[in-house]
């Protein structure tokens, strides 16, 4: 399951905030910014996007699920926003009680997104922390106990990887293996729940100000990054790989679908932020053509992004692939006693086959050590999750120039991305809250924040121990993905369905003047609910074919990722997640209706 | 004229064998010192070969190193190298009879490589490879530096090179900057929360001096041809009862 979700929450900061309940604390100014957000969303995503690609042609699928999924379900979202003026849980009250658990749903997901999210800002942190030292400390790697040689975990993985797997989260082997909290992390988590503290004290009327440089900042940094990603030597290599459609990964089924899901998160569609930006709109507001510019936005910082991230990439592979060549030729050099500078790379080919030929022996002795260097492998390596940001990131950061300045700039953006956020999901919490009577009365807003900031973070520090990040794991690829797939699904079919595709279809022509042409009614009818269907039998049968789910796990003694199944209590937890939250929708149904029929059976007997 | 002929040839034939003669004598001393000389050589060659006992080999990268200011290496050049050794062993290792002639270079490849011993004459054997490695380790740093080479570049195969730790400030910096971060964030939040505090005694000062005010507005209540509108409660907000969704039936697509 690799649903990327790094870029579903940077969608919805303000709208869950005032999409639960509430409408009216969300400044005006604010709300363009909220929106923004939304499309800084693909920002983290370019970095997923990069494992797309890595994966096989990239451009063509994304464009034509953008198309066919991506602007329908948010033109969908956005009207019934607007038609409802209200937030997703009374939105989905107004089209039928029943549905209320659809908001629910929403807020739940929030919950356990808030949780585990802050944790890459800890990472953000710490690494931030550590930018400010000439050298970096993931550029080398540290000596053994007797100076000679360097650390034997470093040297079969990379210094990057060692900083990653062993200083900042001091991985154990397996998920069974807990070890204790490491009290680094654990203070960048605090530190981390502060911040976000500071900036929900106030309630949102704070929050909007903060919205204006978490939203804004990114993009400053990453026009600085094209600049700079542009002008490295061996970015055309990685731009070119960018564009070029493989054209037998194109007949591969899991692109498709990989970029339908990545489309799904990266507009955020059913978290409720959506509906709640959409009904502040003037109800004459042509929904439709915010949809078509809001995606198109969507995809082009999409792009954009990933222009950044594959110059990047293409200057980390070049860099790889030249040091590859070079040892080679230092091996063959030191072989056969050559002169030193007579190997060059562009004769390494031919004296290759030369001393095959004339050394067979001494040849042959070596040659399980010679590596047949590759770009298009170098390319080709995949990294998974929250690594690619953190590993391949500051690899080709070390590489440059001044890495110190690359490096605090690229953490500061990753910060500001995160923070924004994070701001939504607590918000999301926080609002229904806040606004209960029985809650508000008794504590003042200061303190309930407070008070949620501190529950998140104490669950929030099992992810700083030694198999953190497994659980971690568990929570990024599990809390969200089918859930929101479960609550778009149930929306599309709610408004097609329950409510009447024609009576939405007339109000829409009431609000905007214009009815939604055959192409929208459509897909929203019948090709999202197939296509939602079709993405969750496929993960279905992937769960049931595989037997059991598996997760990657660091093994320091072979400096690489080995592959294991979870034990029963993790599967248990994943479990727990997924039904906690899709659970939600059929409990509140049943919940309404009994309730109903109870009613009904009181004003009968009366 | 034969009577010549057989002169010339009889000056010839003496010609020719003093040329032997002299030879033979020559031979004869050849033959006399080749033992010694030969000897001298062939326990050269024994002690200096590769991979003979106490023997190291060395590794030059020149070109990668210096890139166009290389030097050729030359005679003079492994003098140089030989007297480095025989300095490194008298300062380090504590034979101070060490010449610079008790050094044995061999096997000079184009690479540049070559394998070298060090002999102690007083005890007629090589010094022992440990002390050799010892007294190197120990002086890397003048060597390299005596051909403006590095430990990448200037290689003794089987002496490791002590590699220098990065150096470490006492405290780390990564504590002095989050510490600088947090009692920012903490200072922020304290005047949050002071000024929240204070803004709600303010309020709460001023609506009990409203309150009294407000009791004079309470009864003014909108009039709206006879009929009194309900005054809006601005918090709570209004449901329209004319759109309450309650039992109602589903509608069809």
């Amino acid at each position: 399951m690799q649903a990327p979700r790094e870029g579903t929450a940077a969608c919805s900061p303000l709208g869950q905030g005032a999409g639960a309940w509430k409408e009216k604390e969300l400044p005006r100014a604010a709300f363009p910014l909220a929106y923004l957000h939304c499309l800084l969303a693909p920002v983290k995503e370019a970095n997923e996007q990069a494992k797309l690609q890595v994966e096989g042609g990239f451009l063509i699928p994304y464009i034509i699920m953008l198309v066919v999924e991506g602007m329908p379900l948010l033109y969908l979202e956005l009207a019934v926003g607007q038609r409802m003026r209200q937030g997703s849980i009374g939105a989905w009250n107004t089209i039928s009680p029943y549905l209320r658990g659809v908001g629910i749903a929403s807020v739940v997901v929030s919950f356990f997104l808030s949780m585990y999210y802050n944790v890459i800002n800890a990472w953000a942190f710490w690494y931030l922390f550590h930018s400010f030292q000439d050298p970096l400390p993931w550029s080398s790697c540290p000596l053994n106990s007797n100076l000679t040689s360097y650390d034997e975990e470093c040297e079969k993985a990379s210094s990057t990887q060692y900083f990653w797997y062993r200083k900042t989260l001091n991985i154990s082997p397996s998920i069974e293996e807990n070890g204790g909290i490491q009290w680094e992390q654990a203070l960048c988590l605090i530190l981390a729940w502060l911040v976000v503290y500071l900036c929900i004290l106030r309630g949102t009327e704070s929050t909007g100000k903060v919205v204006y440089v978490t939203a804004s900042l990114p993009y400053c940094v990453l026009i600085i990054y094209l600049v700079r990603g542009l002008t490295l030597h061996g970015a055309i290599n990685g731009l070119a790989y960018m564009f070029t459609p493989k054209i037998e990964q194109l007949a591969n089924p899991q692109t498709w679908i990989n970029a339908a899901t990545q489309i799904f998160f990266s507009l955020g569609l059913g978290f409720g932020s959506l509906i709640a930006f959409a009904s502040y709109n003037e109800p004459s507001n042509n929904c439709q053509k915010h949809a078509i510019i809001v995606s198109l936005i969507n995809s082009s910082t999409s792009i954009f992004a990933s222009i950044v991230t594959f110059s990047i990439y293409g200057f980390k592979a070049t860099f790889n692939y030249e040091n590859c060549i070079n040892k080679v030729i230092l091996l063959l050099t030191n072989t056969f006693d050559l002169e030193d500078g007579f190997l060059t790379p562009g004769n390494l080919e031919e004296t290759k086959d030369y001393l095959a030929s004339a050394y067979p022996t001494e040849y042959s002795k070596i040659f399980p050590d010679i590596k047949n260097c590759s770009l298009e492998s170098e390319l080709d390596t995949a990294v998974q999750g929250t690594g690619l940001s953190f590993i391949v990131y500051t690899e080709a950061i070390k590489n440059m120039e001044v890495s110190q300045l690359w490096s605090v700039l690229y953490f500061v953006m990753l910060l500001m991305l995160g923070i924004g956020s994070m701001l939504g999901n607590t918000a999301a919490i926080l609002t229904p809250l806040t606004d209960s009577n029985t809650i508000s009365s008794r504590l003042p807003k200061e303190a309930i924040s407070g008070l949620v900031c501190l529950i998140s973070c104490a669950i929030g520090l099992v992810f700083t121990m030694e198999a953190g990040n497994y659980w971690f794991d568990i929570f990024n690829d599990y809390a969200a993905t089918l859930s929101l797939l479960l609550i778009v699904l149930v929306e599309t079919i709610a408004i097609c369905y329950v409510y009447g595709l024609k009576r939405f279809e007339n109000d829409l022509q009431v609000m905007t003047g214009c009815k939604p042409n055959w192409y929208w009614k459509i897909i929203w009818a019948f090709v999202s609910p197939l296509l939602i269907i079709g993405l969750f039998i496929f993960y279905l049968t992937d769960y049931i074919l595989k037997g059991t789910l598996q997760y990657q796990a660091w093994d320091a003694t072979q400096g690489q990722l080995v592959t294991r199944d979870y034990p029963n209590y993790a599967l248990a937890v994943i479990g727990l997640l997924v039904a906690s939250s899709t659970m939600c929708i059929p409990l509140v149904a049943l919940g309404t209706f009994i309730m109903n029929r109870w009613k009904k059976g009181k004003t009968v007997s009366v | 004229m034969s009577s010549l002929r057989t002169k010339g040839k009889e000056m010839r034939d003496i010609y020719l064998n003093e040329i032997i003669l002299k030879g033979f004598y020559s031979d004869r001393m050849l033959v006399a010192l080749l033992p010694a000389l030969s000897l001298v050589t062939v326990i050269h060659a024994q002690l200096c070969q590769p991979g003979a006992k106490d023997a190291f080999k060395v590794r030059l990268s020149l070109k990668t190193a210096l890139g166009d200011k290389a030097y050729t290496w030359n005679e003079n050049e492994e003098y140089l190298f030989k007297a480095m050794v025989a300095f490194s062993i008298r300062t380090f290792s504590s034979r101070e009879k060490i010449e610079i002639s008790n050094v044995l270079l061999c096997n000079v490849t184009k690479r540049v490589s070559f394998w070298f011993v060090v002999t102690d004459p007083s005890e007629n054997q090589t010094v022992p490879a440990g002390e050799v490695q010892g007294a190197i380790r120990m002086n890397r740093n003048r060597i390299n530096n005596a051909f403006i080479l590095n430990d990448q570049t200037l290689e003794f195969l089987e002496i490791p090179a002590t590699l220098g730790p990065p150096t470490e400030p006492s405290t780390p910096i990564w504590v002095i900057i989050f510490s600088v971060v947090f009692c920012l964030v903490i200072v922020g939040i304290v005047l949050l929360i002071v000024s929240g505090i204070r803004q709600r005694r303010r309020k709460s000062k001023a609506s009990t001096e409203m309150t009294d005010v407000e009791d004079k507005c309470e009864t003014m209540v909108t009039i709206e041809n006879g009929i009194p509108c309900d005054t809006l409660d601005s918090k709570e907000g209004r449901t329209n009862r004319a759109f309450a969704a309650g039992d109602e039936k589903l509608t069809p697509l």
